[in-house]
């Protein structure tokens, strides 16, 4: 039987899209200060994960970020102002997708903030993502207090510098074949990137050497980046936004170029339907909590992070993973294989440069298909980190949440929409 | 008018269904299939669900956009 006229128009712009993403050549190169490439991020301006949103409707974790990072730039001279001028409308809040950017969990990003730099070298254009501030009370989390504050203050003035001087100086790092190691060393890029991070230390090290100012301060900097286990996730973000960018606005094409969600909300971007927002309440994570926490401490799902499930990796890759998948309590070794083979029901094709040994070098599934979704109800699973739903607390646990359904179908009639198909 | 039975085939696979049990394959509630393996009955389970979970609306729109 001959597919139906618009399934073979999709099919074809959905090949397009696949070969996008798997032809990027993503690098990251730089550390920039974000009022340097973001020329549309102008003062009391503040980018966050997720889809759009305002200040009514943000959740705990969110504004504490918000009022956090409203005293980092000097807009306000404590959170109480900030908090108050943001009641007010002082802040303009816009998504971090909509200027190139992502940022995990709450996703702040603002002028004064050093932002890594991830080219795609195949399509010529560049991500940016916040340097990961490691773990524990963090801002990503809804942290805000003194020492979160001045933590961000050191990335901005003596870290970030110095990682940027040392890629520099080595013209970039290739992250295609490190992440195509990192799978083969148990990580999957969202919630395990020690393996990655390491193999990151090893290429930064010795570049970061020969250009840091001084002893002290090089110590630091090595330092900082071995003790976070999570120092490549920012990375993997960046280089996720990287390798969509290129597959966005593809006519008729169903695959999925974003997904993210800011704590309230669950948005995806479609390729055939470029920049316009689906969006549905976004879920709890189920996982496991940290001592003295339980679900009752738990916010709704946040970040941009799901920009990593995105191009394949994350829930999709958890396979490769399996001290993962007790971590985010999904089970066990033989569920972490269900969830990418389950994965596979939904994309359009394997990634053959990223191999997971535990599935016979099986690549990653990737380019999630929104009609496939829409058929089997089988929606992405991402892994994730659980912030508490209070302002200033932090993170209290890891799970895995799922993607919601409603945002695949409001996203698939708006497809048939625009192919005139009703 | 249906045709007569006539034996041969049919008798024979229905003598052995009564000899042996049935081999079930069971496609979309599982409950059926667990409830046949707990009597110790070889059964093999197909997940299935209908597509779009049953929306007619939606089965139609993926029956122009998926098939």
């Amino acid at each position: 039987m001959s597919r139906t006229n618009a399934a073979a128009r999709i099919d074809i712009a959905n090949a397009e899209a696949l070969r996008r993403m798997l032809a990027g050549d993503p690098w990251l190169i730089d550390v920039v200060a974000a009022r340097d490439v973001l020329p549309r991020l102008g003062q009391r301006r503040i980018l966050h994960a997720g889809p759009p949103i305002d200040w009514a409707r943000m959740c705990g974790p969110m504004r504490g970020a918000v009022a956090g990072i409203a005293v980092f730039e000097g807009w306000a001279r404590d959170l109480s102002e900030a908090e108050h001028m943001a009641e007010s409308g002082a802040f303009v809040f816009e998504p971090n997708h909509h200027h190139d950017c992502v940022g995990p969990m709450t996703g702040m990003t603002t002028p004064s903030q050093k932002l890594l730099v991830v080219e795609n070298r195949a399509f010529g254009n560049r991500a940016y993502c916040a340097i990961n501030e490691g773990l524990g009370k963090v801002m990503r989390f809804g942290g805000n207090d003194a020492d979160v504050l001045d933590r961000i203050r050191w990335l901005t003035t003596e870290f970030g510098p110095a990682l940027g001087a040392a890629l520099r100086q080595l013209g970039g790092i290739a992250l295609k074949p490190l992440i195509a190691r990192g799978l083969t060393m148990g990580d999957e890029m969202h919630q395990r990137n020690v393996a990655c991070s390491s193999l990151l230390l090893r290429q930064l090290a010795p570049a970061m050497a020969r250009t840091s100012p001084g002893g002290e301060a090089l110590a630091r900097a090595l330092a900082f980046i071995a003790g976070n286990d999570q120092f490549h996730l920012n990375v993997a973000m960046a280089m996720g936004k990287a390798i969509m960018d290129p597959a966005r606005g593809i006519e008729n094409s169903t695959v999925v170029t974003a997904m993210c969600r800011n704590g309230t909300d669950f948005g995806i971007h479609v390729s055939a339907t470029g920049d316009r927002w689906f969006t549905a309440p976004v879920e709890m994570p189920q996982g496991l909590y940290f001592p003295g926490f339980s679900a009752a401490d738990a916010n709704p799902d946040m970040g941009d992070s799901a920009i990593v499930e995105t191009v394949g990796l994350g829930g999709f890759a958890m396979a490769a993973a399996p001290a993962v998948v007790g971590f985010v309590g999904a089970g066990n070794a033989a569920d972490a294989l269900a969830i990418t083979r389950l994965m596979r029901e939904i994309t359009v094709a394997d990634n053959p440069e990223w191999a997971i040994p535990a599935l016979d070098q099986q690549g990653v599934p990737t380019a999630i298909d929104i009609r496939l979704v829409v058929e089997t109800g089988i929606t992405p699973t991402i892994n994730t980190g659980i912030a508490h739903r209070k302002p200033g607390v932090g993170q209290v646990g890891a799970g895995v949440v799922k993607a919601p359904l409603g945002c695949f179908t409001s996203a698939l009639e708006a497809v048939a929409e625009t192919m005139g198909v009703a | 008018m249906p045709p007569e039975p006539t034996g041969g085939p049919p008798a024979e696979a229905a003598t052995r269904l009564l000899a042996d049990g049935p081999s079930v394959i069971n496609v979309g509630l599982e409950s059926f299939a667990t409830e046949l393996a707990g009597q110790d009955r070889p059964v093999v389970h197909v997940d299935w669900v209908p597509p779009a979970g049953g929306d007619p609306r939606l089965a139609r729109l993926l029956a122009k956009l998926l098939t």
